[in-house]
This record gives C-alpha cells, structure tokens and sequence, in this order.
C-alpha cells in the first residue's frame, strides 16, 4: 500500500496506515478514548443475546423454574448438553448436515471455477449473459421457485443406491445438494470470475504458446493461483450451506434425513418448555460454523469482500 | 477508479490470505472428493431410527409416518409397534416428523414419498384427503375389527364414498380443566350454566388469581377454536356448528355473531400474553397454581408431570348456554391412522392395520401415554387413573361427538381464514362484524362444491 | 516472461484482448463446452425453470394433488388484491423490513466499519464480536432471540418485570410490537453483514483522499459525505442490493421466531405467504406463486438495474 508523501496536518481520523513503529504515538485523545468506550459497549451489546443462550444453557431446568431464569446460577451444568445430544438424535442430524454441506460446497465451488474460467479468461459473446444469469439466479428469493422445484423433484428419477427406498430426487440428499450447488453457484461464479481476472493474461498466452491445452491452461495454472478465492469460498459456503434452513424443510419428507438446523424445530416440539435445553441444542448447532470461523475468520471475511471488491 | 487487485501480489489483497500450498490444497480436494462420492453409501447405512436396512419392499417391512414428535407420544407409539412386531414378527420402520410439519407438509408428502402408514386425524380432514385418492381404502380391516367400535366411531372412519379409510387409535375429551386442590381451598364450585362460569371466573380474578390459562402463541393457533366449537355447539347445537365447518352456514349469520359475543366476555379473565404464548406454557401455569382453568383437550395432562399434581387435576363439561342443547355435545378428537395411496407394502400395511385396531395395539399405547384414552370397546381401562375413566365415561355419555375445528373443516380454510381472522379478532375484540364478513367472503374459494 | 507473439495491447488490468488470434483444438472446444454447459444447464434447470414454471402456474388453480390444473387467467391476481386479508400486511411489512433496514442497520454497519478502519488497537477483538451474528444460523439466531423476547421468562420481560398479570409485554404475539422485535434480531445480524463489507471496502479505498480532504480543510463528517463516500460507489451499490435483497427474502428468522405457522398477525411477510400456500396441509398452488410471482416482479426491479450498473462496464471493454 502507497504511504502518502504529502505533509498533511496532523488530524488524527486521516492518519494513514499502517504507521510505522518508529511514529507510534501514546497519546490517548479524548476522541480515541470515546471511541474505544463506544466500541466496547456496542461489541458487548452484541454479544449480550449470544451470552444469554449459553448462560441459560448451562443451568438446570429446575433451577430456572424454581429462581427464574434472570438470576444468579445456583450451579452451573453441562447436563443439558449432554441430553440434547443423547436424547434428540443430534449426531444423526449432525451427520445428515455434513452429508449436504461437504459435496455441495465442492461442487460448488468445482462448477462455479469452471464456469468462471470459460467468462474471464476468454472473450466470448455469450459471457455478459451467463454472468448475469448466474448472478441474478442467486438473489432470487428461494420461494419464488419451490412448487416447481418440488414438483420437478418428484418427477426426476434417481438409482436406488443415491436415495434407498425412494428412487426420485425428492427426499433425497442429492436432491438437497442439487439445489444448493445451484443456488450457490452464482455467487461464486461471480468471485471467481473476478479473482480470475485480475491473474495476468501473459501467463495464459505464455501457455498457449507452449501447446497447452484449454484443460491445462485451467488445471495448471489459473487455478492454483485462486487458492485463496478458494479458500475463502470454501470457508463462506460451508457455512451458508450448513446454516441453510428453508431447502431442507421443504425438500425432505423424512425426519431424520433432516440436518440439524432444520432439525432444531423436532426439538422444539420435543422439550417445549424446557428453554435450557433448546437453547443448548441450538448452541451445539452453531459450534462448528463459530469454530470455522473462528478458525479462519480471515478466510471467511475475504470470500465476502472478494465479491465486494468489484472494480 | 483503479481496479483494487492491479498490480498487486495477490497475497497481499485484504484480509492479508495465507498461502496455502499446493499439494496441501489438492490433497485437501481429493480426500474431500472421495469423501462426497462416499456420501450416498454411508447415507444409506445412516440415518434410520430403527430396525433393519432392507428396503421396504421385503415382505416384513413397514413403513409408519408419525407425527408424535413430543416424547410421550413418540413413546407410546414405540411401544404399540413393539406389541405389533412382538406378535407377528413383521417389523416396522419409523419416521418421525414434528408434529407441526407432518401436518404442513402432509399433501407434499403424501404425494411425495409416503410411508405405507401414518397418523392422522378423523373428520373433514381425513375424508378431505381420502377424497383426493391419497388414501387407500381399508375395508378389509374393518371386516375385521368393525366389532370393537361403535356406530358413531365407524361413522367418523369413513370417507365421503362410504369406504373406510381410517382406524382410529385414541380419543379424548375437550373440557374445562383445573386443580381440585385449589377449587377446594377457594371454595368454589364446578359451574354448569354459563352465568355461574363467568361468576366463577369473576370471583377468581378478585382473589388475585387468573381465571384462565391461555396460549395460542407460537404456531399454537389453534387453541382458541376449543372455546369457539363450544360456545358455537353450546349456543347453537351441534349440527349448526357442523354446517358452519364444512360451509354451509354463513359466518355473518347473527348465530355466529352470539358465538363471538359470548366469546367476548371470556377475555378479560384471559391470562396476558398469550398471543406469544404455547399452550404447554399455559399449562404450567395451571400447574404452579397462578390459574384457575384452562379450556383444552385431556393431552393438558402431559404436563402434569408430578404425579400429586396429576392426581389433583380434574374437568367439568362447558357449561351450559342453551338450555335446548344443554351439554350434549362433546368435542373429542380422534387421532388413527390411515393407509397412503402409494403403500408400498399392501399386506404388511394391512396387518399392521388390523393389529393397531386392536385392543392390545390400544393397550400398549396407553400404557406410555396416559393423556387419552380408548375408543376400542375391548381395551383394558382397569388401569386407567381417575381421569381417564372420567374422560372415557364423559365420551361415552355424550349425544353428538365433533372433532375439533381444524379437523372438522377444510385445512385450508381453517388454517389460512378462520385461525388467522380470530387471532386478529384476539388483538381487537370489538371488531367481530369484521371478522365474520372477512371469514365470509373468502369461504367460496375453498368451499367449491 | 516470455516474450508473446504479438505486442499485447494490455491496460493497466491486463484484460484487453489483443489482435491474435485464438485457435482452438476439438478437444478444447468439448472441454469448454462441458465446462460452461453442465453448470449452466444446472442453474437453468434447478433455478430458471421453475421460475418460469411459477410464473406460469400463478395462471392457473391448483391444489397441488395430482395433475388437475386448470387457467384462472388473472383470477389469482385480483383475489389477491382484493380479497385476501394478509396480502397487503405482509406487502407493508416487506417495505417496513426494507425501510428500517435500510435506516438503522445499514447505516450503522458502515458507521461501525468506518471506525474500526482506524488504525486502533483491539479491532480485532471488536469485528470478531459483531460479526458473530453472521456465521450462525438463522434458526439458531431465532432460538436465540425468543428466549429473550418469552413473554414469561425472557430475558427482557424478566428484567423490565412486565411478566406479570396487568403489566405485560407480549413481544412476539402483540401484533403492534412483533414485527419490531423480530426486526431487531435480524438487524443484530445485518449490521454485521453491512460492516464487513463496508469495511472491506474502506480498505481497498485509496488513502490519499481522506487525506486530501484534510488538507482542503474539511472536518471528518464533511470529508466523509463528499469524498470517502462517493469514491466508495461499488461498494455502496452492493450495500444497497444486499439490504433490498436481504429484506425481500426475509423468511428463516420470523418463520422460527413466529412458531413455524406462517401468517401470524404482525408478522405477515410475502415469503411466508407463499409458503403457507404452497407448503400447507391443504396447498393453493396457483394463489401462492401469483404471491411469489409479485416477490419475483419486485425483486427484478432491484436486480435488473443491479445487473446493468456492474455489467455495463464489461461492455465498454
């Protein structure tokens, strides 16, 4: 990043970053500390809700019941943990969550790279329109096409080994995976398209040079250099597709095919009032995705801004 | 504006991406590729709750749809298949939904991918079904066990074309509930004429308690048509009341006006709040003693979980408003089963059919949950509680048997016009001319014969 | 590098294309085809498809059992219009959902990006916090907030004591109120959204200009509103279309927070009226996609221009 050369006065909202160790002031300024005071209470204010379910969740349904949920624990347990994971079939639900996220994020993400490569890399007329298409295919509100869809599900033959016991998409996990890839594939296609433009053309002419394939071309070169869209696709859709809500209540029939965000409503109707114990299961259900973003926050964040960051 | 990514390295874009190599990213694919290609088979392996993984096709399987999501009923179900599976060795596979998607979701899933068996209801909106050909006629059971049911029983079992198509497991009573401990302390008596009710509920509210529990809350929206079938059967007889659910009467009938009149002075002895409430919240209120009754079905029971406090728990009948109809009539849901019209496994549905119809089949679901009670005349009650017995003898005693307002009419109707306009009405009780017309004028989309 | 054929004819993002010409082999031909044609012929089928499909059968009636469908022409349209109680409510609150989005959230996620653009210690921990909202579930996000918003035992009714006989705020079922409350919930997680991109943004903004701004004697406000924020136009663009975007498909959080019943009094949304219709006990097929046909109509009014202002660049090339 350029570092200005101009000698500016000194006002402390354009200071340019980074500053270099050298320059590093102590000063604590009215305004920096008002902001810092700000910024706390606002994260602390967000957090409150978050704070709240795990504070309910780790108090016993009769403490609660007996001194009111806004008081001082008289213990602390992990016991509704451990029955909302015995007693609602969270594994399975778990499972069944993983079983649709890990193809759908890599078809997605296999797909969207191709379509990608063919728009960017190249100047064909048809480009404009499938970017359009495919970006606005992904701002659809979902519920504008689910009766056909649900309609087309019933109707598309499937071999008995993808969906034992039915043998048409519906109900079925790849019938779940199907939608997600295509709804997903938009945004994607879009990131990538503008990851890819930005890798210089000489590296692709250089190859054609050579003899290289269109196939080569892809595998060996342009995408190793879109590791990071990669990775940061990857992180985001893993956790859009894992918290995704509305497919899988309406595309499976079974319950237990379910994954375990639509899942959380059986728990609902299972523990009704028991709100420790639903608000466990429903922390049980965000770990992984707090995990993976705690994990690779930075991934998470540049798959957003990747396709912010549109010239 | 320049293009953000010009010129730069592209690890240093925001957000500052660590270089992840090559061979670690490409492992990461393969080993994720093989997984995803896996996926199917361990789906298949996965995933069931119970029994074998042979298809449904084997002439042992079958498959049940259930709604009975809550624990006790879920139980309880467990324990009639295990009987079945115990007497005839066939097995069963079951899948279990919440109870209120099975319902949402029952045309999609009755055209979708049914199990051969699942649990419904009686009353319009099983004959509604059967009459869209998703249900598969069951006289052959009947023949069998036609005799352990009574005339009105068989009435409810059939479909508009006179097949039957519906074998019921349970029923039980709507009434007035409370605790026998408190009305003895407070001194008051069991009201049976209306204007005694309302005393009752006077009195109450001046010793500081809520007179009634009320929740309709969170998809709960059902709970106030308890009250609107009874008032409407208490005022204007039962087969008025009937007219009206399947669209043969109007709603701005001055006859449906006094139904909401009546209603009106119910709602100020309401317990607050209940627009956000669930009836099982409601009902802890009746346990911890904060009210004083509650207008619901016998399942209020479930949450009775002390037994002291089950003991204690007891019902009246609506009282009376019409001294023409009196308390003649009954709402008692009937929860059965039914046979999907794409049933895969014909005779092993039938059988299961014809065990559930059964006594021990009643039996043993009973026996787990005691919130119901039987409707086969041969079913063991010599271990039925207080109330039990009381509910099976209230049933019994009764001249006209409804269903319950969501049961007796169109789904649709009731769900999309009648349970939205009353909840409306709820927030604004002045306003029942309003709700009547409203209910009125969209009636002809649904009722189209 | 390797020295090219022709003198390219690059610009400064190295997408120009130049004279030569490109030969492709047979094999390149079938493996661009397969490569562009498989996905698209997903996306058409799984997605455009069955939005012409709806827009189709928005004609017809049809109770979603067997195949007996029959053409109402604009039959569904005008029942809509006129006689359907919960349509114009869940219009109204679909522009309430937008309007207060687009006051409150949005504005507040870029105020909060701007800040934490500062060099400031901590900034971190501060963006960790706020943008936790975002990665989890909108189910989960729902569960949440109706501990808070119980009218019984929530948190708030708790802690403002309005749990009790006389004194009582009933969040989510008062239908003056529930839409409010929902609304703060799904702002909790908006905001969030906004501030990251924003501040994505702000990084990738040219620091000379704040800057400038100073030396030209502008105050931070001033040197915001007519430098920072119009040099920020694509981002701002996209703010726009995710909050519009996001406030038309507003489904996860109120169909978990209103009990899983749709069309609750207050809390009427298009989404959910098309869900109702469709996925009922007793569906109306034809009804719910004339619903999801006016969401599709409004909804292309937002991403059509969207489409033009990006693209329109692309063609300039």
């Amino acid at each position: 990043m350029t570092t200005s050369q101009v000698a500016v006065p000194r006002t402390s909202w354009a200071e340019p970053e980074p500053v270099a160790a050298s320059r590093r002031r102590r000063k604590l300024r009215p305004a920096r500390v008002i902001l810092h005071v700000f910024l706390v209470v606002t994260a602390v204010v967000w957090l409150i809700p978050l704070l709240w379910a795990v504070y309910t969740s780790l108090r016993s349904y009769s403490d609660t019941t007996t001194h009111g949920y806004l008081s001082i624990a008289r213990a602390l347990t992990l016991q509704n943990y451990t029955d909302a994971w015995s007693q609602s079939g969270l594994p399975m639900y778990f499972w069944n969550s993983i079983l649709i996220t890990v193809p759908a994020v890599l078809l997605t993400l296999v797909f969207s790279s191709f379509v990608a490569f063919f728009v960017s890399r190249f100047d064909f007329r048809i480009n404009l329109a499938l970017l359009m298409l495919f970006t606005a295919g992904n701002l659809l509100p979902p519920q504008v096409i689910i009766t056909p869809l649900y309609r087309l599900y019933l109707l598309i033959p499937l071999p008995d080994f993808m969906n034992p016991g039915a043998d048409v998409l519906y109900d079925s996990y790849w019938g779940v995976i199907a939608i997600h890839v295509a709804f997903q594939a938009g945004f994607c296609t879009f990131v990538f398209s503008n990851y890819m433009r930005t890798i210089p053309k000489e590296i692709s002419e250089a190859a054609l040079v050579d003899g290289a394939s269109v196939w080569r071309q892809f595998w060996q070169i342009v995408l190793p250099l879109c590791r990071p869209a990669f990775a940061a696709l990857a992180t985001l859709e893993s956790i859009w597709i894992y918290n995704d809500f509305f497919w899988a209540l309406v595309l499976f029939s079974t319950g237990s095919k379910r994954p375990i965000t639509s899942a959380l409503a059986n728990l609902q109707g299972q523990y009704f009032t028991n709100q420790n114990l639903i608000a466990a299961g429903a922390l049980m259900t965000a770990i992984p995705t707090l995990i993976v973003y705690l994990l690779l926050q930075r991934h998470f964040i540049s798959g957003l801004t990747l396709g912010a960051n549109k010239g | 504006m320049p293009h953000p990514f010009a010129g730069r390295n592209i690890a240093s874009l925001p957000g500052g991406i660590p270089p992840l190599s090559r061979r670690t990213m490409l492992k990461g694919l393969l080993g994720a590729a093989g997984l995803a290609a896996a996926a199917p088979a361990l789906a298949a392996c996965g995933g069931s709750s119970s029994s074998t993984s042979a298809s449904s096709t084997d002439s042992g399987l079958v498959t049940f749809g259930s709604n009975g999501s809550d624990a006790k009923p879920k139980a309880a179900y467990a324990a009639a298949l295990a009987a079945f599976t115990k007497q005839t060795s066939d097995k069963v596979k079951v899948n279990t939904v919440s109870h209120d998607t099975f319902q949402n979701t029952i045309s999609t899933y009755l055209q979708g991918t049914p199990d051969d068996v699942f649990t419904w209801f009686a009353g319009y909106r099983m004959q509604f079904f059967a009459a869209q050909g998703l249900a598969h006629p069951i006289d052959d059971v009947w023949q069998k066990i036609g005799g352990n049911f009574s005339d009105a029983t068989k009435a409810l079992a059939k479909g508009t074309d006179g097949h039957y198509y519906f074998v019921p497991i349970y029923n039980y009573p709507w009434g007035v509930f409370y605790r026998k401990s408190l009305f003895q302390a407070k001194g008051y008596q069991v009201p049976t004429k209306w204007d005694d009710f309302i005393a009752l509920a006077t009195k109450m509210k001046s010793d500081g308690l809520v007179p009634f529990s009320w929740g309709y809350g969170q998809g709960d929206s059902w709970t106030p048509l308890g009250t609107f079938d009874y008032l409407n059967m208490r005022i204007n007889g039962y087969q008025f009341h009937m007219d009206l659910m399947h669209g043969k009467q109007s709603w701005t009938d001055q006859k449906v006006s006094d139904v909401f009149s009546h209603y009106q002075q119910l709602l100020p002895c309401m317990q607050q709040g209940a627009a956000g409430r669930k009836w099982q919240d409601a009902a802890q209120a009746l346990v911890a003693k904060q009210t004083g009754m509650f207008t619901l079905g016998l399942f209020v029971a479930q949450q009775f979980t002390n037994q002291a406090d089950l003991d204690d728990l007891d019902f009246f009948a609506y009282p009376e408003i019409n001294p023409t109809y009196g308390q003649e009539a009954v709402e008692a849901p009937t929860d059965g089963f039914m046979v999907s019209s794409k049933v895969k496994n014909l005779a092993g549905a039938t059988k299961l059919m014809e065990f559930l119809g059964s006594a021990a089949a009643e039996n043993a679901y009973l026996a787990v949950d005691n919130s119901n009670v039987a409707i086969n005349n041969q079913s063991d009650t010599s271990n039925y509680n207080a109330l039990q017995k009381k509910a099976v003898d209230f049933i019994s005693k009764a001249k006209f048997l409804s269903q319950f307002g969501d049961r007796d009419s169109d789904p649709g109707f009731v769900s999309n016009v009648v349970e939205p306009a009353i909840a409306k009405w709820l927030d604004n009780p002045s306003s029942a001319k309003s709700t009547q017309s409203t209910i009125e004028s969209q009636k002809s989309q649904y009722f189209t014969s | 590098m390797i020295p090219t054929l022709d003198p390219p004819a690059t610009r400064r993002d190295g997408l120009k294309s130049s004279r030569r010409v490109r030969r492709f082999s047979r094999r390149d031909k079938l493996v661009l085809a397969l490569m562009v044609g498989i996905p698209t012929l997903a996306h058409l089928v799984f997605v455009w498809v069955p939005t012409a499909a709806s827009l189709l059968l928005s004609f017809t009636s049809w109770n979603g059992i067997g195949v007996h469908i029959t053409w109402v022409g604009l039959k569904n349209y005008q029942l809509l219009f006129t006689n359907y109680p919960a349509f114009l409510p869940a219009l109204e609150h679909n522009f309430i959902w937008l309007g207060f989005f687009l006051l409150i959230p949005t504005p507040f996620g870029m105020f909060l990006a701007y800040q934490l653009n500062k060099q400031i210690r901590f900034t971190r921990f501060y963006q960790t916090a706020i943008f936790l909202p975002m990665v989890i579930s909108l189910a989960v996000v729902g569960f949440i907030w109706e501990i808070i918003y119980n009218p019984d035992t929530g948190l708030l009714n708790s802690l403002f004591g309005t749990n009790k006989p006389g004194n009582y705020i009933d969040w989510l079922g008062n239908p003056h109120l529930n839409l409010w409350a929902v609304l703060i919930a799904a702002s909790w997680r908006h905001a969030a959204y906004i501030m990251v991109l924003y501040l994505a943004g702000l990084k990738g903004m040219d620091p000379a200009l704040p800057e400038a701004a100073a030396i030209d004697g502008a105050n931070e406000w001033q040197a915001f509103i007519r430098v920072i924020f119009p040099s920020m136009k694509p981002i701002n663009i996209i703010v726009a279309v995710v909050t519009i975007i996001e406030s038309l498909r507003a489904f996860d959080l109120v169909y978990v927070m209103g009990g899983n019943n749709g069309a609750k009094p207050g809390l009427e949304l298009l989404s959910l009226l098309i869900t109702n219709n469709i996925v009922g006990e007793a569906p109306r097929i034809g009804f719910g996609s004339a619903i999801a046909v006016i969401l599709l109509v409004i909804s292309l009014a937002v991403i059509i221009p969207y489409l033009v202002q990006t693209f329109r660049k692309e063609r300039v090339r």
